[in-house]
């Protein structure tokens, strides 16, 4: 760790190193609606009681309020392959937290891959915990009882690192709460040398300016390198006797440019509310901070050993990484451009992990996942291979994401042996061919109208669609466009099986600009233009006498989008936002039966933040970005480059078949696209 | 179908929040993980051959007596499944006693329960002097929100049994004890059934007897109702006479056991 970064960082000790400690003066939070009658402010943990003190399990105090609440087995752990390590000969502990329920949060691949490969270090303990439900919250709060990990029951704030996944902003103020359960400050600036460094990860980890106050430090990229390299930096500063406080151990984290801390930037605004600057404010802080990638996934064949919920969860299955990655070059698509390059886990390490994960599960679906699971150069034999294996045993495979274009009915065929015959899903997202070619989605109405006449051909009666409205450059024609084409799809599915019982349902979400994409730039769509076309296509479908009721329509109105894009391109000044929401008892915002306009926009008012600037404004080129000192590899002006071509409806292919188009992931970051085909096959597995 | 086995299997200790669902989805992953060659129903949407028997105990009540049968598609030695099966299952779901169906409905012979009911904190005399009362009456109407609404019923006749007690109870790491009343009693099961809270309800009703804490409730046993000793007798009684017979547990009373 002896850097000239650090030596120099050692000089400066002193004053940074009081700064931390100084007394926390901040003031509770109302949290009126939640209080349980009790006007008491009240507070779990205080920093100078836990010292020194066992940490003992929760549970018993706990196990008192679990008769009162819903669900109450979310709450107590004893998964089947969960871990519980000895407290005292962990030198690094980690809580590891999905800032939702647990019925979302405990299927999450990324928390299971870092809880296995952080339990499997020596002398290292990681435990999980995840967001209780607003009727256990208000007990905690009257019983005093703090927030706690599920495996054995730990006070969180006991812990040194609390990192936290974050799928989507909606977590945020789930986040906020669990920092108050559990007794940790909620300013990373308030925190003391007792509490857990608070780590950020997942997609929206890419931007996470907004709840910058809140954090200690951000990971951008893959989690399975960097989270044994930050263990290994906490390791040795305790060690060493935490010289320098959480300052210097921050300060370690930093000076390696693939940790951001956001304390150690400060960020200048324009008069008129532009970033001027974001600038690091210390000697040895490196102007931009690095995405990790993992470039042989065969290497990390994690989940080796799923997690198998007694309560009941999102995703009832063991599901496998077949490639991380993808370059089909979708304009919308966050994960698809920030997860760059593709690369694939070989067909014999998918044949083996999934042979494993069932026999330690005991599922009875496997789940292949990736951004776009056709894609898998080797698909064909991986998807025959285990139809194979598991012929006759009722475990099903399921391929989430599949491209129209990518799709074939054999691998359909292949998929359902086994198990169900689900329904078939496609996203073709835009309405019309001028809008897929400005998200840059090349699904033809052809290729769309091929497949699933050959779907319904083989038995296949139900064909669902994802849309997307919203989009940048869409007109109500765009719009009215999905109409017409899931009429085309009933039309095809009638004249294949000559019957009139053939459905497709159509789903719609409301589209979200997000950083890192080459709609970064682009206007969000305000709510009542998406409600109005939304309106106009529900409207059409029901006035049509020959479609109309073959075809379902699911949507949500535009509002909570407009809520995602203030979180998703939002700087450092949202924060007040988010905390204000919180403060007014806003919780659970992935959730519509908890989700509450009005409140953000109260929020938002009250904290002088316009949302619309944040939103609905299109952005020049030059203008700085929250998360330009952020860097996941995409080269700005390429990023731009594409941006212009959307509005031009200009197109690009996939780099895994034609030539690079400089998008600059793999000079910047040193790697480079894996692919297949190995040649290999999966073997019969020998019975036992 | 080569064969039918009936089981019984306990929830204990944490693992009492369990909703009958979530005892259901784990059992089947057990199954697979052990490998029990179980019958799965023909159709479109095959599923395993499992029926559970009787009311199972609500979520958050342990119990020590909750019975299933299972249809699997070769021989199986019921000590080895019970053996497998326990060992698949995550601890405090614990397979007691697999034995081979004989005749006659296991359903039928499930006539009433035993329960326990520790009310830690409550007065002694108090308890006791509730359930005189109790058991003096006749008639007792309590309501419960069920399914189909509140439904308004008696909750004493199905009542075979009901006895208080008083435990010293010691708390684990604290000198101090405090007291414990447990009250234990047979029902015989009824429609609509009446279960442990019904009889609390019952009791603050006659005698305005309410416990300081949530009570933990445990049904111990399920059987044929046995009039010489007025408690459950052993519901596999009869497929162990009249089959080759599978091993016994010795069945303890094995309470809220730590996991």
């Amino acid at each position: 760790m002896e850097t000239r970064g650090t030596r120099e960082l050692r000089a400066l000790r002193p004053r940074n190193g009081r700064r931390d400690r100084r007394a926390r003066e901040e003031p509770r939070p109302r949290l009126d609606s939640l209080r349980a009658g009790d006007d008491r402010p009240w507070h779990p943990f205080q920093a100078d009681t836990l010292e020194g003190m066992p940490v003992e399990s929760l549970f018993p105090r706990l196990e008192a309020l679990l008769p009162k609440v819903q669900k109450p087995i979310q709450y107590v752990g004893g998964e089947l392959n969960s871990t519980v390590k000895d407290w005292d000969s962990a030198g690094v502990r980690w809580a590891l937290m999905y800032p939702d329920a647990y019925e979302v949060g405990l299927p999450n691949q990324g928390v299971q891959i870092l809880y296995e490969i952080l339990n499997e270090l020596p002398e290292t303990l990681a435990e999980r915990t995840y967001a209780v439900w607003p009727d256990l919250e208000a007990l905690m709060r009257a019983e005093g009882v703090p927030q706690f990990t599920v495996d054995a029951h730990r006070p969180v704030r006991a812990f040194d690192v609390l990192g936290l996944s974050f799928s989507t902003e909606l977590g945020y103020t789930n986040m906020l709460t669990a920092l108050d359960l559990a007794g940790i400050p909620l300013r990373a600036a308030d925190r003391g040398d007792d509490d857990p460094i608070v780590l950020a990860g997942g997609h929206a980890a890419f931007n996470p300016e907004p709840i910058a106050d809140f954090l200690d430090a951000a990971v951008l990229g893959d989690g399975e390198q960097i989270a044994i390299a930050i263990t290994e930096v906490v390791r040795e500063w305790k060690a060493e006797g935490s010289p320098g406080g959480r300052d210097e151990l921050l300060m370690r984290l930093a000076e390696s440019g693939g940790v951001y801390v956001p304390r150690f930037y400060d960020v200048d605004y324009h008069p008129d509310g532009r970033i001027r600057r974001i600038a690091p404010n210390r000697p040895g802080v490196p102007w931009r901070v690095h995405k990790h990638t993992v470039m042989d996934l065969d290497e990390w064949p994690y989940p080796k050993k799923p997690l198998v919920p007694l309560a009941e969860t999102v995703h009832e299955r063991f599901s496998v990484e077949i490639f991380r990655g993808c370059t089909r070059g979708c304009r919308f698509c966050q994960a698809g451009m920030i997860t760059r390059p593709v690369r694939e886990r070989s067909i014999t390490t998918i044949g083996d992990m999934v042979d494993a994960g069932i026999r330690a599960s005991g599922f009875n679906e496997v789940g292949l996942l990736s951004l776009s699971s056709a894609d898998h150069s080797e698909i064909g034999d991986v998807a025959k291979g285990l139809a194979d294996r598991y012929e006759g045993t009722n475990t099903s495979l399921s391929l989430p994401s599949t491209r129209v274009d990518a799709f074939n009915i054999d691998l359909a065929n292949e998929f359902s042996r086994n198990g169900r015959r689900s329904g078939l899903t496609f996203a073709p997202e835009g309405g019309s061919e001028r809008m897929r070619k400005v998200i840059n989605k090349m699904v033809t109405e052809e290729d769309l109208i091929r497949t699933v006449t050959t779907a319904y051909s083989q038995g296949w009666r139900q064909v669902k669609l994802y849309f997307m409205c919203g989009l940048p450059t869409e007109e109500d024609a765009d719009v009215l466009g999905i109409a017409d084409l899931a009429k085309k799809v009933i039309q095809a599915g009638r004249e294949a099986t000559g019957s009139r019982d053939v459905r497709c349902t159509v789903s719609i979400g409301g589209f979200v600009p997000k950083p890192h994409t080459p709609f970064q730039w682009a206007a969000q769509a305000d709510h009542e233009t998406v409600d109005r076309r939304l309106k106009a296509l529900k409207d059409s479908l029901r006035g049509d006498k020959e479609y109309g009721r073959a075809i379902g329509l699911r949507y949500h109105d535009g509002k909570p989008s407009i809520v995602e894009g203030l979180l998703s391109r939002g700087d450092r000044r949202v924060g007040a936002v988010i905390r204000a929401v919180w403060e007014d008892g806003g919780r659970f915002d992935g959730w519509s039966e908890h989700f509450s306009y009005q409140r953000w926009m109260d929020a938002a008012a009250k904290a002088g933040v316009d949302v619309d600037w944040y939103t609905t404004r299109e952005r020049e080129e030059n203008e700085v970005l929250p998360w330009d000192h952020l860097d996941a590899g995409l080269d700005r002006e390429w990023l731009w480059q594409d941006w212009q071509d959307a509005v031009n409806d200009v197109e690009v292919e996939d780099c895994r078949w034609t030539p690079c188009y400089d998008c600059g992931v793999c000079p910047t970051m040193g790697t480079e696209i894996q692919i297949g085909p190995t040649g290999r096959k999966l073997l019969p597995l020998t019975v036992v | 179908m080569a064969q039918r086995l009936r089981v019984r299997y306990a929830k204990r200790g944490r693992l009492r929040f369990t909703s009958h669902r979530d005892i259901s989805r784990a059992l089947e992953r057990a199954l697979r993980r052990a490998d029990v060659p179980v019958a799965f129903s023909a159709g479109f949407s095959p599923h395993p051959k499992i029926s559970y028997v009787g009311a199972a105990a609500p979520t958050g009540v342990a119990s020590e007596a909750e019975y299933l049968e299972i249809s699997v598609t070769r021989e199986c030695d019921p000590g080895g499944l019970r053996a497998a099966l326990d060992a698949s299952l995550p601890p405090g779901l614990d397979v007691l006693d697999v034995v081979e169906a004989g005749t006659g409905s296991l359903a039928d012979r499930l006539e009433c329960s035993a329960w326990r009911i520790r009310l830690p904190g409550a007065d002694p005399a108090l308890a006791r002097a509730a359930v005189e009362r109790f058991n003096a009456a006749e008639r007792i109407e309590v309501e419960r929100l069920t399914k189909k609404g509140m439904r308004r019923f008696d909750a004493r006749e199905a009542v075979v049994s009901l006895e208080a007690a008083e435990e010293a109870e010691t708390t684990a790491g604290q000198a101090s004890s405090q007291s414990c009343v447990i009250l234990r009693m047979v029902v015989r099961h009824a429609t609509p059934a009446v279960r442990p809270d019904d009889v609390l309800t019952g009791l603050r009703l006659v005698a305005d007897f309410a416990p300081p804490v949530p009570p933990e409730v445990t049904r111990l046993a399920q059987g044929p109702l046995d009039v010489r000793t007025g408690a459950p007798a052993d519901p596999f009684g009869l497929d162990r006479d009249n089959s080759r017979g599978g091993e016994t547990e010795p069945v303890s009373e094995h309470v809220g056991g730590d996991l």
